[in-house]
C-alpha cells in the first residue's frame, strides 16, 4: 500500500517554489547505479516459511531464563520479572513506546508516568523526577548537560569518577564534544583503590558538575556526604549514578545532598535483552527544574474538579523553545517507565528490600568462598552490595570459555577498560543465583585453576 | 491595554524608564504569552547589556521568550522577587516586573508612547 498525502499538483507547486522541474532531479546527485542497486536476496518466503525459519533460528538462542546460569552484570543486571509487569504492559492501551504527542487525552498513559514519578522520587529521596530518559548513560550525560546550563555556560568543567560505568563516560565525552566543556576526572588509569575523596582534589570554582556512581562500577559502596559538602563548598552541582536495586538498602543519595540522581533503571522489571532498550531515570531538586531535560507529569484538576494529570512545564522542551533549549529531548521511554512503575509497585517498598537483601547475602556469600579458592583474590576492601571484583589466576576470556561449556556466563572482563584490572572479573550475583548454583560457580573457579 | 507614557519601547515588545533605567517587557508581551510560570534573568550586576543581548528568559504555559535589553548599559540591579513569582509580570509589568536597572543608559531610537501604541495596534489587524 503506499499512501502520500500530496496531490500531483500540490507536488507540482512546491518543486516549482524550489525550481526544481522533476522528483527525479532532487536525487541527480546520486550516481544512478547507486541509486537502486540490486540486492543479493534470496527470494521471498511464504509467511509458514519464514515463521519456520524464524523459528529454527531462535533454537539457536541462549538466555538466562532458561539456558545459561547468569554472574554477568556491569550495568544490567537479571532479576526476577513478575509475570504481572508483562501482562499489563502488553494491553493495548499502554502498548506504545512514547508519551503521546495529544498527551492529555491519554489519561491512563499520564497517570502511569506520574505514578512512575513518584516512586522514582521516593527511591532517590529527590524531589522531582522527569518522565525518564532512554537509559542509564543517557541520563548521566544530560546531568552534564543541565548543570552547564544551570551555570549558563560559565563554568566549563565536569568531573567524572573513573569508577563510573566505562560506557557512561563514554557517551559522557561524546555529549562534551563542541560543547566547550572540559571533562576531568575520566582516567582508567587512576587510582582506583582510592575512595571517593581522591576526587576532591579536581573540584574547583569552574567545576559545574561532579559524578559519581553508586554503588560504584566494581560494587563499592561509598558515603559520598563529605564529597558532596565539599564539592557544594566549590559552588559545584554533584550527581550520583545509582543502581535502584541499592537503594532499597543503603542511604538514600538525596539524604547524602545529591542535586541530581539518575541511574539505569533496568533492574526494575525490564529484561535484559541483549542491552536494551533500557531505561534512564533522572531526578533532581525543585530549584533545579526548569533546567531539567525531558517531559514531565504533573497532577491537576480539570474544569469538573476532578483529578487529572497534564505535561507540565513544557516550555522547558525544544519543541517550543527551539535552539534555545538545554536539551534536545523531549520524549521519554513510556512503556519501560510503566514497566519499573508496575513492578515497584508489585514489590512495594518491602518486596524491594528483600530483593536487595537478597543479593546482597548471596554475593557475599559468593565473594567469600571465591575468595578461599586457591590463586583468587578480592581486588577490594570497601563495602560492596551485589557485585565484587576478583583477581584471578588466568585471564578472563579463558575462564569465561570454561565456565561457558558449563552452561554459566562468567563475570565482565574488567581488563577491557583498566589496563591495571587486566586478570580481574567482575562477578554479580541476583537472586536469581541459587546457593547450588554459586558453589558450582566456585568449584568450576577451582578446576579452572589446575588446569 | 496598558502603555505608560512616561516608558519608551522597542519593537520587540520591552520598555525601558530613562528616569530610573529599568527595564522589562511590556503589557502587550505579557499578554501574548499568557500566565507566565517561570523568569530567569540572565544577566548579573556589573556586566553590560545592549539592545537585543538577552536579559531574561520568560516561560508561560504556551510559550517560550527572551526578554532583550532595551537600551544599553551597565547593570546596577536585578528583580530577585520574579524568579519565586514569575505571576508578577502578568499582574503588574511595569513597577513590581521590572527585571534590571541599568546606568549610563542609552536610550535613543526607542518608540514613545504613542508610537508603541500604534504599532500594537498594527499587528493586532
Amino acid at each position: 500500500m503506499t499512501y502520500i498525502p500530496h496531490s500531483p499538483k500540490e507536488r507540482e507547486a512546491m518543486l516549482a517554489a524550489i525550481g526544481v522541474k522533476s522528483l527525479e532531479d532532487l536525487f541527480k546527485d546520486i550516481p544512478a547505479r547507486h541509486r537502486f542497486p540490486k540486492l543479493a536476496l534470496p527470494p521471498a518466503l511464504t509467511e509458514m516459511e519464514a515463521a519456520a525459519e524464524l523459528d529454527e533460528l531462535s533454537i539457536g538462542n541462549e538466555n538466562v531464563r532458561t539456558d545459561l546460569v547468569s554472574f554477568l552484570g556491569a550495568g544490567a543486571y537479571n532479576h526476577y520479572i513478575p509475570a504481572a509487569v508483562d501482562h499489563i504492559l502488553r494491553r493495548g492501551e499502554f502498548y506504545t513506546a512514547y508519551t503521546p504527542y495529544q498527551p492529555e487525552i491519554s489519561q491512563g498513559t499520564l497517570q502511569a508516568v506520574f505514578e512512575y514519578q513518584s516512586l522514582i522520587c521516593a527511591l532517590t529521596g529527590m524531589e522531582v523526577s522527569n518522565a525518564s530518559h532512554y537509559d542509564g548513560a543517557t541520563a548521566v550525560a544530560e546531568a552534564a548537560n543541565m548543570a552547564y546550563a544551570q551555570f549558563r555556560g560559565k563554568r566549563n568543567k565536569v568531573v567524572i569518577s573513573p569508577t563510573v560505568h566505562p560506557q557512561y563516560r563514554e557517551t559522557m565525552r561524546t555529549y562534551v564534544q563542541g560543547m566547550n566543556l572540559e571533562l576531568a576526572g575520566d582516567d582508567p588509569k587512576a587510582n582506583l583503590e582510592a575512595g571517593p575523596e581522591m576526587l576532591e582534589g579536581l573540584v574547583d570554582e569552574n567545576t559545574a558538575l561532579l559524578i559519581v556512581q553508586y554503588p560504584d562500577f566494581f560494587g563499592r559502596v561509598y558515603d559520598f556526604t563529605s564529597l558532596i559538602e565539599r564539592a557544594h563548598g566549590k559552588g559545584a552541582l554533584v550527581c550520583v549514578a545509582a543502581n535502584p536495586t541499592a537503594l532499597a538498602l543503603f542511604k538514600t543519595p538525596g539524604e547524602m545532598g545529591a542535586d541530581i540522581v539518575v541511574g539505569e533503571g533496568q533492574p526494575l522489571g525490564i529484561p535484559l535483552s541483549f542491552g536494551g532498550p533500557y531505561l534512564g531515570f533522572f531526578t533532581t531538586r525543585k530549584q533545579y527544574i526548569h533546567k531539567m531535560a525531558g517531559r514531565l507529569v504533573g497532577e491537576t484538576v480539570d474544569n469538573r474538579g476532578q483529578r487529572a494529570f497534564v505535561l507540565t512545564l513544557t516550555a522547558r522542551e525544544q519543541h517550543i523553545k527551539r535552539e534555545r533549549a538545554i536539551s534536545n529531548i523531549c520524549s521519554n521511554e513510556g512503556l519501560l517507565a510503566l514497566a519499573a512503575a508496575v513492578y515497584l509497585s508489585l514489590l512495594g517498598q518491602t518486596g524491594l528490600r528483600q530483593v536487595a537483601e537478597l543479593c546482597y547475602h548471596k554475593a557475599h556469600y559468593a565473594a567469600e568462598k571465591i575468595s578461599k579458592i586457591k590463586g583468587y583474590s578480592l581486588c577490594f576492601d570497601a563495602p560492596f552490595f551485589h557485585e565484587f571484583s576478583v583477581c584471578c589466576p588466568k585471564p578472563v576470556v579463558k575462564i569465561n570459555e570454561t565456565l561457558l561449556e558449563h552452561g554459566f556466563l562468567g563475570g565482565y572482563d574488567l581488563g577491557q577498560d583498566y589496563p591495571a584490572l587486566k586478570d580481574h572479573m567482575l562477578i554479580a550475583v541476583t537472586e536469581m543465583n541459587t546457593r547450588e548454583e554459586i558453589d558450582a560457580l566456585v568449584d568450576i573457579l577451582a578446576e579452572v585453576n589446575h588446569d | 491595554m496598558n502603555i505608560p507614557t512616561n516608558l519608551k519601547y522597542t519593537k520587540t515588545d520591552e520598555w525601558f524608564d530613562p528616569a530610573t533605567g529599568a527595564m522589562g517587557l511590556s503589557d502587550y508581551a505579557q499578554g501574548q504569552l499568557s500566565d507566565i510560570v517561570f523568569v530567569e534573568i540572565v544577566v548579573g550586576i556589573g556586566e553590560t547589556v545592549e539592545p537585543g543581548k538577552a536579559i531574561a528568559s520568560v516561560e508561560s504555559v504556551k510559550a517560550a521568550a527572551e526578554t532583550y535589553a532595551s537600551a544599553s548599559g551597565k547593570v546596577v540591579a536585578v528583580n530577585e522577587d520574579l524568579s519565586g513569582n514569575p505571576e508578577i509580570l502578568n499582574k503588574d509589568p511595569y513597577n513590581r516586573g521590572w527585571m534590571v536597572k541599568v546606568e549610563g543608559a542609552d536610550a535613543s531610537g526607542l518608540m514613545d508612547a504613542a508610537a508603541y501604541t500604534k504599532y500594537c495596534e498594527e499587528r493586532a489587524h
